[in-house]
């Protein structure tokens, strides 16, 4: 029997992706490669890649409003959402991890030294496996904004860092979640670094007051989206092998 | 079929080492593991000064050349074989894994992959992941015929390749930017 290799994932529009070299972000200057880079073509270990059950879990990951004996300070609220793929198709059994600041916009972490306080019972991280359906929720408080060192006055937008591994290497994720109408955008390089507008507002989180709980917590829903398989010519014949 | 667009990706930032370490990071394979072998590197910057505040990230097969996965469609791996690393880089931008060295692999037209692993480095001031991979430098005639490492000169394919040190580790580097700058891939 010949070998096939199975299908790839297919290559995101020109514009999805921020390019290594961006100038308004300092920190890309010393980092970003200068030579171009070389295809890879997808074979099996592109194609493959780690998955994660509940081993990875411990009860309450994705609760991050309790820690160290304590409820954390801020606007408590539910974010959640499906990961899906390019075609649309839910990633079931997907590890996701977050990590976020405080309602004051400090890190729990030596190199934030910012004066904001940090919050005896925010630890400002999570773990969740997304279902069957894709879906995932955490509970958490929302993050504040935080000043950096990038430019003059430079504030982030208060953001919800996001790790996610779907299903293959080559769908491997890192992003960043937005809150709708946040005013800091138009001077932050990173949401920024995004080419394609279409492309950019798919960070943004929406308002979802189905989710928001009543006398509990305001609800907001953030799909990713992570690249779709190629589809074969081949596909339905393929059961007759 | 309804396309959806993707969404974009973003740095990790400063501050990763809240969440993205886990105890067992490294181990691909536990401490023990008959045959096991380890791996060091160190990530540096363009002006060569150590990347403290990184994150590496390794996938592979297993020594069989099979992978803990539903879609290799020649079966899984042995039982118990994760085949993923990850580990932060220290203030001197090491990073290290324990692992075995992964097989041969088939690809296209009766070809095969020499043993590789595949890398992701993550950090402040990348946008985006970075790939590449490292090669086994005891298998010239594989690594002369795989797919990958033929695309690349001589200088390149040099670079891809882990280093045997005198304690019996393998050592990889990684240059961000500038001269010996590591070969990165997109995929």
């Amino acid at each position: 029997m010949t070998f096939v290799l199975p299908p790839g994932y297919r290559a995101d529009p020109e514009g999805t992706h921020p390019a290594y070299d961006f100038e308004g972000y300092r920190s890309t200057a010393l980092r970003h490669p200068t030579r171009p880079l070389h295809l890879l073509p997808q074979r099996l270990t592109e194609v493959t890649g780690p998955l994660f059950g509940e081993d990875r879990l411990q009860p309450g990951d994705n609760d991050l409003t309790q820690y160290d004996g304590g409820e954390a300070v801020g606007q408590r609220i539910i974010v959640h959402g499906r990961v899906l793929d390019g075609n649309g198709k839910a990633v079931p059994n997907a590890l996701v991890e977050v990590w976020q600041a405080n309602a004051g916009g400090r890190y729990r972490h030596v190199a934030d030294q910012w004066p904001s306080p940090l919050d005896p019972h925010f630890a400002g991280f999570g773990r969740t496996v997304t279902d069957s359906d894709g879906h995932y929720s955490f509970t958490t408080i929302k993050p504040g904004a935080y000043p950096w060192r990038n430019h003059l006055n430079a504030w982030r937008p208060a953001h919800i860092h996001f790790s996610l591994f779907g299903q293959a290497f080559t769908q491997r994720l890192v992003t960043q979640m937005y809150f709708p109408d946040d005013p800091l955008f138009f001077q932050d390089p990173i949401f920024n670094s995004v080419p394609d507008e279409k492309a950019r507002a798919r960070m943004i989180s929406s308002y979802d007051h189905d989710v928001t709980s009543d006398h509990w917590a305001l609800g907001f829903k953030f799909d990713v989206v992570l690249r779709g398989r190629e589809q074969t010519p081949f596909e339905s014949e393929r059961d007759d092998d | 079929m309804t396309e959806l667009g993707c969404t974009p990706s973003q740095t990790v930032g400063p501050f990763l080492a809240i969440v993205l370490p886990w105890n067992d990071g490294p181990d691909v394979v536990p401490d023990g593991t008959p045959g096991a072998i380890t791996i060091t590197g160190r990530l540096v910057d363009g002006a060569g000064e150590p990347v403290p505040d990184g994150l590496i990230e390794t996938w592979q097969a297993d020594p069989q050349g099979r992978f803990a996965h539903p879609d290799d469609p020649r079966g899984p791996a042995a039982p118990g074989f994760r085949g993923f690393g990850r580990c932060p880089t220290d203030e001197d931008g090491r990073f290290w894994f324990r692992t075995l060295k992964p097989g041969v692999l088939p690809a296209e037209d009766g070809t095969q992959e020499a043993p590789h692993i595949d890398v992701s480095v993550f950090a402040r001031g990348l946008l985006n992941r970075l790939v590449t991979r490292m090669y086994f430098p005891d298998e010239p005639a594989a690594n002369e015929a795989d797919p990958v490492l033929r695309t690349l000169d001589d200088e390149q394919r040099e670079l891809l390749l882990l280093r045997a040190e005198a304690d019996g580790t393998l050592r990889f580097g990684i240059r961000l930017q500038g001269e010996a700058e590591t070969p990165f891939f997109r995929l």
